[in-house]
């Protein structure tokens, strides 16, 4: 790309890039040269000036008070019962927040706007202007330079001696191996591979159907139509309170089980077994991207996902009817036991959740 | 649904009657909402497990309740809570049959029904009867088929029950449509699940036992009376807890802060800057 | 006050006589930093950055970033017997047992709010300006990789609470992964040390929050400053301001005293934001369980543009050799950020090519005098802003009373019409101001009194502008189009560069084509003679 041209007519605010070929017309009006600022109230009237410098000061001063008060309210305003039991008082801690915020906030402000209400009042420093200089060095320097260069280049021989040359950059290539090597036991090393941890739920066949949080068994009578149950398998409840595994079953087991009128269920083929009298039960997993969805809507059989409004129709088998999710949300098949309780007819019989690349269904 | 043609033809009398007085002549939109609105309770009755607990009621009270409901109600759903029809198939409103006392005193009592105007969904406002008037059509409706009564006064009251383990249950079982506060939520199609604030215990419980409009039903089978108390507590703990952080913004949550961040905070530095760059007054 | 200079000169002298001190006071104390508002935009963004710091370190005094699952008994009744883990125990603990705790927790949340709006309102002032051209490309990058920091700083920092709403963005983060192809769930499995959510993410998260992160940023805030400091700041043209030097206060002491106050204005305002406003209060949205999630999820404002194009984006997956690709995760989750990164890294290059302009360029530009790149960026916000309401859809939906999927469908068909309507209006907009801009400079500006003509014809006079106020609106360069040349030279000798050249001429052409040029002198002095003749010689001409 060619550099600039400066006009002959001595205009140097146009510019043509590639302009062999234009004529650039002349700058209308001349620089009238740097316009000196005004002076200010301040400078010229000895009353102003006094005045500017008491409210200056007078700002650095509050701000002292202020913070001085900020103490005072740390210790004053407690947010700590005096009984552990009755817990604390939230009006204390709105108390203590707004004293604390106020005064700090203030006093950090005043001593801000006073240190600049002196420098536009009072500090008498004109507009100053500095030249510019071009950024790059001179022809010299470069040269100078890259003569340097050179001649370091030359010593260590790494142009001729390419068996070393090729070594070190082998070598060097190497070397962040390591760290990335390294950082290979962030996951785990032994079981299942990530893929086919996802295919399995802690359901299986004859796992009763628990209430969510209190964990009681639900009987097919006790559902009525319209209903929504949120729910857990019953072998939830033998996993370890510390550890990973039950906050993991609780990203991939919960189920909502829903009632309807089995006029309205569609069925699709192979499907015709698992519900029982118009309960069906669903994960409550997104199949977009694994929000847990349960914004059931009992007059259209719809359920909406908060976080990006995938749609599934659960009176037909969960297909997708609006969003941005593109599989249907799985489904638990369900049998009642011997004693009338809900119970899993298996494990669900496709990953629960989003896609991934190693899911065939 | 079958067809009550004197009722019928008794109804529309009355509707036209009533027509002059109201402000908003019945759209099919309206219908259609009436329709979604009582459909729950409409199923309650089919289904095989409604608690059966029919209100006792005096024959006075039910006589009264009958004279209510054929005024107010009955141009939509009919003389004896049948429902109706119109022309076209469209239903006006759904059968009242076995929705039971809960279902009339949450949508009366909330002021949903009747139905002002054309909406995707009957909204809360401000009642148009007393509650001895209520409870006198729930009578009336509880009478004409076993369905949820209202409930018991001692899950209604908050100090009773158990703030952390309602909060538990409220955010497993309520949270998705009416957000972590019950501020609310949109659902499809110009839905939405109401904000909770300010809507009395019973009407809480009524809602659940009832599962009114789009709202699933969580009767006492699943979700038990002393769960619906600790919901209820928690609800009431979380209103009427202060924000000890200062101007809640709606406890709206991010969108709301990012909003403020920009026009209060970026707006006010900005401002600040402006006045930074100036000197003072001139001479 | 000569105590004070006494002071500062022991000082100087001690470190003077170790490492010539004097040497570069001198050459830099007096050094020269225009004035104007929008300069102060990046400045908020340090400053903002600096109360981050300082109160993120009082908040980790009290917080353990912790997964294990304990059963509460601190001083919040509401959640008292419910398990949740550490971290969130602890941010509870902070809130409610730590006097000024919520204050801190409060300040680094609106802290972050604004050094984040701080940073792309700083950006854009940078883009409209033109102050990313040479010799700044290199600051125009290191603010690129500062802004994408600063999001990686945030959402770390969002997430620490473990609390439902940061838990549920978490969630979104991994399914956003798992569509990645081949890797997803390796991907998945090594960030969160197996199953989701496991109980690794919070520990890990937290050095990069509290370490690695702010790190980067602190040593990219260096270099950004001090390639700022070396090459001087751009200022705007008028009299006396040319290209090739720098008209402003002195160092020392205004700019001192303004930005050391404004240091102290913006923490000022950011606490009292945090003593008045209640922010990201998780006591209420309750700990995180992958199984429960509220109405209104959304995320912080910064990645909201991100979560809006999940949300809008159709359902579209397709199978390669068996194995499901998620287009409908993978555009907005993984590509949307480089289709945005890129082209707003290479920005600097991208408009060398069109004006071939390869000079040092230290006046801004006023937007209206580039108009595509001012339409360009008009575009960009429509796009980022639609987006970012489509992530609140929800909200807006309840705000606005109107269905949630209108709002979805307005959202996929105004992401393609509004940014290109956006642009020319721009465009027509920048062009009117700068013809406007253009007749005062010709004409002078209107005075409002209409004068009657002895033949019943009205007009409006004119005053002449003062020789200073029309070179305000002319010290602008003329832009003009290039000129690719002939194809072949006078010997009929095909140009062998000339398919580059034509591709060149046409970008500039679409850049400067047509642009509203200054007058030029001979216009000027046309106009002028044209004015004596009727109603300018009513006004004093002693300007002309």
């Amino acid at each position: 790309m060619s550099a600039h041209n400066v006009n002959p007519s001595g205009d140097e605010h146009a510019v043509v890039p590639h302009g062999e070929h234009a004529v650039v017309p002349a700058d209308p009006i001349a620089d009238p040269g740097l316009h000196h600022e005004e002076l200010r109230l301040t400078d010229v009237d000895k009353k102003a000036e006094r005045r500017a410098e008491r409210q200056v000061a007078g700002m650095f001063a509050l701000a002292s008070v202020l913070t001085v008060a900020f103490i005072v309210f740390y210790v004053v305003v407690g947010i700590h019962p005096d009984d552990p039991e009755h817990g604390v008082n939230i009006g204390d801690v709105q108390v203590s927040n707004l004293t604390l915020g106020l005064t700090l906030g203030l006093a950090l402000f005043l001593v801000g706007a006073g240190a600049v209400q002196w420098a536009r009042s009072l500090m008498t420093s004109p507009e100053v202007v500095a030249e510019r200089h071009e950024l790059r060095g001179d022809d010299e320097t470069r040269a100078a330079a890259l003569a340097d260069f050179d001649t370091g280049t030359e010593e260590t021989g790494f142009g001729r001696r390419k068996l070393i040359r090729n070594s070190l950059l082998g070598a060097l290539a190497l070397l962040p191996l390591p760290a990335v090597i390294l950082l290979r036991d962030l996951g785990p090393n032994t079981g299942p591979t990530p893929a086919q941890r996802k295919e399995h739920t802690i359901w299986a066949e004859g796992v009763r159907v628990l209430t969510d949080v209190t964990f009681r068994p639900i009987r097919a009578a006790d559902l009525e139509i319209g209903q929504l149950v949120n729910a857990m398998p019953a072998t939830f409840e033998d996993l370890p309170d510390h550890g990973p595994e039950r906050i993991n079953e609780r990203a991939k087991s919960p189920v909502m089980l829903v009632r309807m009128l089995p006029q309205d269920i569609h069925v699709e083929p192979g499907r015709e077994n698992w519900g029982v009298d118009g309960i069906l039960a669903y994960s409550k997993i997104c199949t977009h991207v694994g929000c847990p969805i349960s914004l059931y809507e009992q007059t259209t059989h719809h359920m909406l996902c908060p976080c990006h409004q995938s749609t599934f129709d659960l009176s037909d088998n969960g297909k997708v009817i609006f969003g941005p999710a593109t599989r249907s949300l799985p489904q638990l098949p369900i049998a009642v036991d011997s004693e009338g309780y809900l119970i899993a007819q298996s494990d669900f019989t496709e990953p629960v959740g989003p896609s991934y690349w190693e899911r065939t269904r | 649904m079958p067809r009550s043609l004197p009722g019928r033809s008794r109804g529309s009398r009355i509707g036209r009657l009533l027509s002059t007085r109201r402000r908003h002549p019945l759209a099919a939109i309206a219908v259609l909402v009436a329709v979604l609105f009582t459909a729950g309770g409409a199923y309650a009755a089919l289904a095989p497990t409604t608690s059966q607990n029919v209100q006792a009621a005096s024959s006075t009270q039910i006589e009264e309740g009958r004279q209510l409901f054929a005024i107010g109600c009955s141009s939509c759903h009919g003389l004896n809570g049948e429902g109706q029809i119109n022309d076209n198939g469209d239903v006006l409103g759904p059968s009242l049959i076995g929705v039971g006392a809960a279902s009339v005193d949450f949508q009366v009592g909330t002021g949903r029904m009747p139905l002002a105007a054309p909406a995707a969904q009957a909204e809360r406002k401000p009642v148009s009867y007393t509650q001895d008037q209520i409870d006198a059509m729930a009578a009336f409706v509880a009478n004409l088929a076993p369905g949820p009564a209202e409930p018991d006064e001692q899950y209604l009251d908050p100090s009773q029950g158990n703030v952390a383990r309602g909060g538990e249950l409220f955010r497993t079982n309520c949270s998705q449509c009416h957000n972590t506060t019950g501020q609310g939520g949109a659902l499809t199609m110009g839905q939405f699940a109401p904000n909770l604030t300010g809507v009395e215990p019973k009407h809480i419980y009524e809602a659940m036992l009832t599962g009114p409009q789009a709202m699933p039903v969580f009767n006492d089978q699943t979700v038990t009376p002393e769960d619906k108390r600790d919901i209820i507590a928690f609800l009431d703990s979380v209103q009427n807890e202060p924000d000890p952080g200062g101007l809640a913004i709606g406890r709206a949550g991010p969108v709301a802060e990012g909003l403020w961040a920009w026009l209060v905070g970026i707006g006010l530095l900005i401002g600040m800057a402006t006045w930074i760059v100036t000197r003072s007054s001139k001479a | 006050m000569s105590a004070i200079v006494n002071g500062a000169g022991k000082v100087v002298d001690f470190v003077d006589q170790r490492i010539t001190a004097s040497n570069w006071l001198k050459r830099n104390i007096r050094k020269v930093f225009p004035d104007h508002w929008s300069f102060l935009l990046g400045e908020i963004a340090l400053f903002s950055f600096i109360l981050i710091l300082l109160s993120g370190v009082f908040l980790t005094l009290w917080f353990k970033p912790s997964m294990a699952h304990i059963v509460y008994e601190g001083a919040y009744l509401p959640m008292r017997g419910v398990g949740m883990s550490e971290a969130y125990a602890t941010t509870l603990d902070l809130s409610f047992e730590v006097r000024g705790g919520l204050l801190m927790r409060q300040v680094h949340h609106w802290g972050a709010l604004i050094f984040l709006a701080a940073m792309s309102a700083h950006m854009l002032r940078v883009f409209f300006t033109g102050a990313f051209r040479k010799p700044r490309e290199i600051n125009w990058l290191i603010g690129v990789v500062l802004l994408v920091l600063g999001v990686a700083a945030g959402f770390t920092g969002y997430s620490l609470p473990d609390d439902l709403l940061s838990g549920t963005g978490l969630r979104i983060i991994e399914g956003g992964m798992l569509a990645i192809p081949i890797v997803g769930t390796y991907m998945s499995s090594f960030l969160f040390g197996g199953e989701y959510p496991g109980d690794d993410i919070i520990a890990r998260l937290y050095p990069m929050h509290i370490l690695l992160i702010p790190g980067l940023i602190l040593a990219l805030v260096t270099a950004h400053l001090m390639i700022l400091w070396y090459q001087k700041h751009t200022h705007w043209g008028g009299p006396g301001k040319t290209n090739t030097n720098v008209a402003g206060a002195p160092f020392f002491p205004i700019y001192v005293a303004k930005a050391g106050g404004f240091q102290f204005i913006v923490m000022g305002v950011i606490v009292l934001l945090a003593a008045t406003i209640q922010i990201n209060p998780v006591w209420l949205w309750g700990p995180y369980d992958p199984s429960v999630v509220s109405a209104g999820t959304q995320p912080d404002w910064y990645v909201g543009f991100l979560d809006g194009a999940l949300r809008v984006m159709p359902p579209w997956e397709f199978y390669v050799f068996g194995h499901p690709v998620t287009m409908s995760v993978l555009i907005p989750a993984i590509l949307l950020p480089g289709i945005i990164l890129t082209p707003l890294a290479l920005y600097p290059w991208l408009e060398q090519k069109a004006t071939g302009d390869t000079r040092e360029h230290h006046l801004l530009d006023r937007p209206r005098n580039v108009p595509v790149r001012t339409g360009i960026g008009v575009a960009f916000i429509v796009f980022y802003i639609l987006l970012w309401i489509a992530g609140g859809n929800d909200f807006f939906a309840t705000i606005l009373e109107i269905p949630v999927n209108w709002i979805t469908w307005f959202i996929r068909i105004g992401i393609f019409v509004l940014p290109p309507l956006a642009f020319w209006m721009t465009k027509r907009i920048c062009l009117g101001l700068q013809r406007r801009d253009r007749d005062k400079v010709m004409h002078g500006r209107e005075t409002g009194i209409v004068m009657v003509s002895p033949d019943g014809e009205f007009s409006e006079l004119h005053a002449p502008l003062s020789q200073a106020a029309a070179y305000q609106l002319t010290w602008h360069e003329r832009q003009l189009p290039s000129d690719p040349g002939p194809a072949t030279d006078a010997n009929g000798i095909p140009n062998p560069n000339y398919r580059s050249k034509r591709a060149q001429a046409r970008l500039s052409r679409f850049y400067f084509g047509d642009v509203v040029q200054k007058p030029t002198r001979e216009e000027l002095e046309a106009a002028h003679h044209d004015g004596h003749d009727d109603t300018h010689r009513e006004l004093p001409s002693g300007q002309h």
